[in-house]
C-alpha cells in the first residue's frame, strides 16, 4: 500500500497498536532540558523506576538561563535550583548533559541538529513544542508533556494516537527579502493557529526542497503555530550533507547504509492526505504580526484587518487589539519598535544572523532602541566570531549575548517591559510571552534588522 | 502520577467564553520555576487574574464570587500554545476536573487526560446554550457522565455526547496512568529496541 513520509516514519515505530486506544510508539531521541524534566524524574524516584535507555535522551539547558554573564553563578535562586536539578538527574541516571557554561550548550532545538543527534525517520520528543523543528530531517518530532517525559525516561515510548495527514505545498520563487519565516508566517495566517489541530503536516513543492537546513528547521518549528503537532520535509541530499560528519552522526559504512535508508523516507506518488494544501510563493511578502496569535500575521505592506473580515469571535479580536494598542485598519509600516529580539528556537541560526547583517552593514542602530542579539548555541556564536558578523553587528552599534532561550519566552532576565513594543523573530506573540505588558510583533530576521536601524516597522525590501 | 477517579461529575460552571486562549494565560512561564508539582493553582490565569501590583482585577471571571465549580467552559481552540503540563496541572490544582470547549488544542488535551482534567469537547452550537445557560443563572448544574460520554445542561435537560477513547476512558474511570500499562509491557518494548539500527 502506498505511504506518505509521514506513514513511513509512524508506522516503523509502533511497538503495539492498542484497540480503540492510541499506539505504543518508540522514541529514538529524546530531548529534556530545566523546565520541564524535574517533576517527570521526581516521578520516576516515587514510583521507583530507572532510565530504560539512558543514552536515548540527552539533557541541555536553555529555558531559564541568563545571556549574559553566564559564568556567574545563576542569580535567581528557582532557575538556579532547576539548573542544578536538570545536572543532578542527568548524572544520577547517566544522560549526557550539556549544562550552563559546557561548549556545546545552547538551545535544544539548535544543539541536537547541529551534533547530528537529529536523524532522518527518527522518532524525537522534548517537554516543548517547538520540538517539530526537527522534522525539517524528516524525523516525526514533537513536543510531550511532563507525563510522557516520564513514560520516555522509563520505557521510551508514549502513547499516542496517529494523527491526520496534511500536505502543505508552496510552488515558485521567494521574493526578495521574503524568508522562510515569512513562509511560515504566511501559512499560519492562512490556516489560523487551529487550522491544523489534529493533523501532522509534510511540506512538499519547490520553495522547501530549495530551502537550507537553517530554514527548513525555521518552517518546521513553527508547525505547532496552526496548531499541528509536527511537520516533516522529506530529507534529500540537503539534509545529507548537513548531518555529514556531524559529531554524533554515523561514520563510514554506518553512515553510507543509513543514508541508503534515509533516500527511501519520501512519501510516495499515489500516497494521499486528508488535507492537502497549495499556496504560491509569489504571493508571500515580508510578514509581521499584529495581534495576540502567531495567526494574526499579515504581509508587512497591508493594512490591519477588519474585526468583520476575520473569522471567529470579534470579542475576542478586540480584546487583542486593545492589548497591542492597535486600531482596525491601521498601516504596520512606520509603527514604533522599543525593542528587537534576534534569537530562539525559530530564528538563532547563523543564517538568521546573516540575514541581519546584511541589513544592518554599515548603518547604525536606532537611538532609544533596545536590541537583544542571542545566538541559539555556542557553534552559533563562534560562527559569529569567525564569520566576522560580529564586527559587522558591533560596528552598527548592537552588542551579542549569550546562547538561551531569552527574550523569547522571558523566563530569565530578558523580558520586554509592560507596553513596550518588540519585533521578535520568535514564535508566539501571545499577550505577557515576552514579560508581563509585553508587545510582540513577530518577523523573520530581515524586518528585525529593519526595524533595529530604523526604530520603527519598516520593510526589508527598501534597505537590501 | 496518579489522580482521581472520574466517573459522574455533577457542578456548576465558570464560563470563559474567549477563544484562543493559550497557555501563556493560563500559566505564565515565569511561573513554571517550580521542581515539584504543587500550588500551580494559585497562578493559573494569573495575568488575567491579578494587576501588575498583584490586586485582584475584579473584572476576571474566577474573581467573580457568582461563578463558581468544578467545570470550566472555555471559548473554541482551548490551550494552543507550549506543551507545558503545568497548564493542565494549574487547572486541576485549582480545582477544576474538566474543562469543556468547542475545541482544544492537542497537546493540551493530551496533558488534561494524563494529569486527570477530562476535557470534553462539544458542538459549537451546545457551547454557546451552555454559556446562554450559565450567564441567565449561574447555578445551573452541568453534568458530565463519563461512563456514558454524555453531558448534560441539568436546567435544560439538553445533551450532547462526546468523544473519548476507550483506551483513555478507562484509565480516567480508575485513575490509571499510562506509565502502568507501559510498565506491563516492557519486554514488548525492549524487543523492538533491540531491533533497531540506531
Amino acid at each position: 500500500m502506498s505511504k506518505t513520509l509521514f506513514d513511513k516514519v509512524w508506522d516503523s515505530h509502533v511497538v503495539k497498536k492498542i484497540d480503540g486506544g492510541p499506539d505504543v510508539f518508540f522514541i529514538d531521541r529524546h530531548f529534556i532540558h530545566e523546565v520541564t524534566s524535574p517533576v517527570a524524574f521526581l516521578g520516576l524516584k516515587s514510583r521507583g523506576l530507572g532510565v530504560l535507555y539512558p543514552e536515548r535522551t540527552f539533557a541541555t539547558a536553555d529555558h531559564n538561563t541568563p545571556t549574559i554573564n553566564q559564568h556567574l553563578p545563576v542569580e535567581d535562586p528557582l532557575s538556579a535550583n532547576q539548573l542544578k536539578a536538570l545536572e543532578d538527574n542527568s548524572n544520577e541516571y547517566g544522560i549526557s548533559h550539556w549544562g550552563l557554561g559546557h561548549h556545546k550548550n545552547g538551545i535544544v532545538h539548535v544543539v541536537g541538529p547541529e551534533n547530528g543527534i537529529t536523524f532522518p525517520g527518527a522518532t524525537i520528543v522534548c517537554g516543548d513544542s517547538h520540538t517539530s523543528t526537527h522534522g525539517a530531517f524528516g524525523a516525526i518530532a514533537f513536543g510531550i508533556g511532563t507525563s510522557e517525559v516520564e513514560m520516555v525516561l522509563s520505557t521510551q515510548c508514549i502513547m499516542q494516537p496517529k494523527p491526520k495527514k496534511m500536505r502543505i505545498n508552496v510552488n515558485g520563487e521567494l521574493g526578495k527579502g521574503v524568508t522562510p519565516k515569512d513562509v511560515a508566517l504566511y501559512t499560519i495566517s492562512q490556516l489560523s493557529t487551529s487550522g491544523a489541530t489534529g493533523y501532522f503536516v509534510e511540506y512538499a513543492g519547490d520553495v522547501f526542497e530549495n530551502m537550507t537546513m537553517e530554514g527548513r528547521m525555521t518552517v518546521c518549528n513553527l508547525s505547532i503555530e496552526m496548531g499541528a503537532r509536527g511537520g516533516m520535509i522529506a530529507p534529500d541530499e540537503t539534509t545529507f550533507k548537513y548531518l555529514k560528519d556531524k559529531p554524533l552522526s554515523l561514520k563510514g559504512e554506518a553512515w553510507d547504509k543509513a543514508v541508503t535508508h534515509w533516500k527511501t523516507l519520501k512519501t510516495d506518488a499515489d500516497a494521499t492526505f486528508d488535507k492537502e494544501l497549495t499556496f504560491n510563493a509569489i504571493d508571500i511578502e515580508p510578514m509581521i504580526t499584529y495581534g495576540t496569535n502567531p495567526g494574526m500575521g499579515i504581509g508587512i505592506s497591508k493594512h490591519i484587518p477588519d474585526a468583520d473580515a476575520v473569522e471567529g469571535g470579534s470579542v475576542t479580536y478586540k480584546k487583542s487589539l486593545d492589548y497591542m494598542g492597535y486600531q482596525e485598519n491601521d498601516v504596520m509600516i512606520g509603527k514604533k519598535v522599543d525593542y528587537v529580539f534576534l534569537g530562539s528556537c525559530t530564528n538563532g541560526r547563523i543564517e538568521d544572523f546573516r540575514a541581519f547583517a546584511s541589513i544592518v552593514k554599515g548603518k547604525k542602530k536606532a537611538e532609544g532602541l533596545t536590541a537583544w542579539l542571542v545566538p541559539g548555541s555556542h557553534e552559533v556564536e563562534d560562527k559569529i566570531k569567525s564569520e566576522g558578523i560580529l564586527d559587522i553587528i558591533t560596528e552598527a552599534g548592537f552588542t551579542l549575548r549569550q546562547p538561551g532561550c531569552s527574550a523569547c519566552l522571558a523566563m530569565n532576565d530578558d523580558k520586554i517591559p509592560a507596553g513596550k513594543y518588540a519585533v521578535s523573530t520568535s514564535n508566539r506573540n501571545f499577550e505577557g510571552r515576552q514579560g508581563p505588558g509585553s508587545r510582540t510583533l513577530l518577523a523573520s530576521p530581515l524586518v528585525a534588522a529593519a526595524a533595529a536601524i530604523t526604530g520603527v516597522v519598516t520593510d526589508p525590501r527598501n534597505l537590501l | 502520577m496518579a489522580y482521581d477517579k472520574f466517573n459522574i461529575l455533577k457542578s456548576t460552571a465558570v464560563p470563559l467564553p474567549l477563544e484562543n486562549v493559550d497557555t501563556d494565560q493560563i500559566i505564565p512561564a515565569r511561573f513554571l520555576k517550580a521542581i515539584e508539582r504543587k500550588g500551580f493553582g494559585d497562578n493559573l490565569f494569573r495575568d488575567w487574574r491579578y494587576n501588575s501590583d498583584n490586586t485582584v482585577k475584579e473584572s476576571f471571571v474566577l474573581n467573580n464570587p457568582i461563578y463558581k465549580g468544578e467545570i470550566l467552559v472555555g471559548g473554541k481552540n482551548f490551550g494552543s500554545g507550549s506543551s507545558r503540563e503545568h497548564a493542565a496541572w494549574a487547572v486541576y490544582d485549582y480545582g477544576f476536573r474538566c474543562v469543556v470547549s468547542s475545541f482544544f488544542a492537542d497537546i493540551f488535551r493530551n496533558n488534561c487526560l494524563n494529569v486527570g482534567v477530562l476535557p470534553v469537547q462539544v458542538s459549537d452550537g451546545f457551547s454557546d446554550k451552555i454559556f446562554n445557560a450559565i450567564y441567565k443563572d449561574a447555578n445551573t448544574e452541568i453534568e458530565i457522565n463519563l461512563p456514558n460520554q454524555s453531558i448534560a445542561i441539568l436546567s435544560t435537560g439538553e445533551q450532547e455526547f462526546f468523544e473519548i477513547n476507550s483506551y483513555k476512558k478507562e484509565n480516567m474511570l480508575n485513575g490509571f496512568d499510562d506509565i502502568d500499562y507501559l510498565q506491563n509491557i516492557k519486554g514488548d518494548i525492549e524487543a523492538f529496541a533491540n531491533g533497531l539500527l540506531l
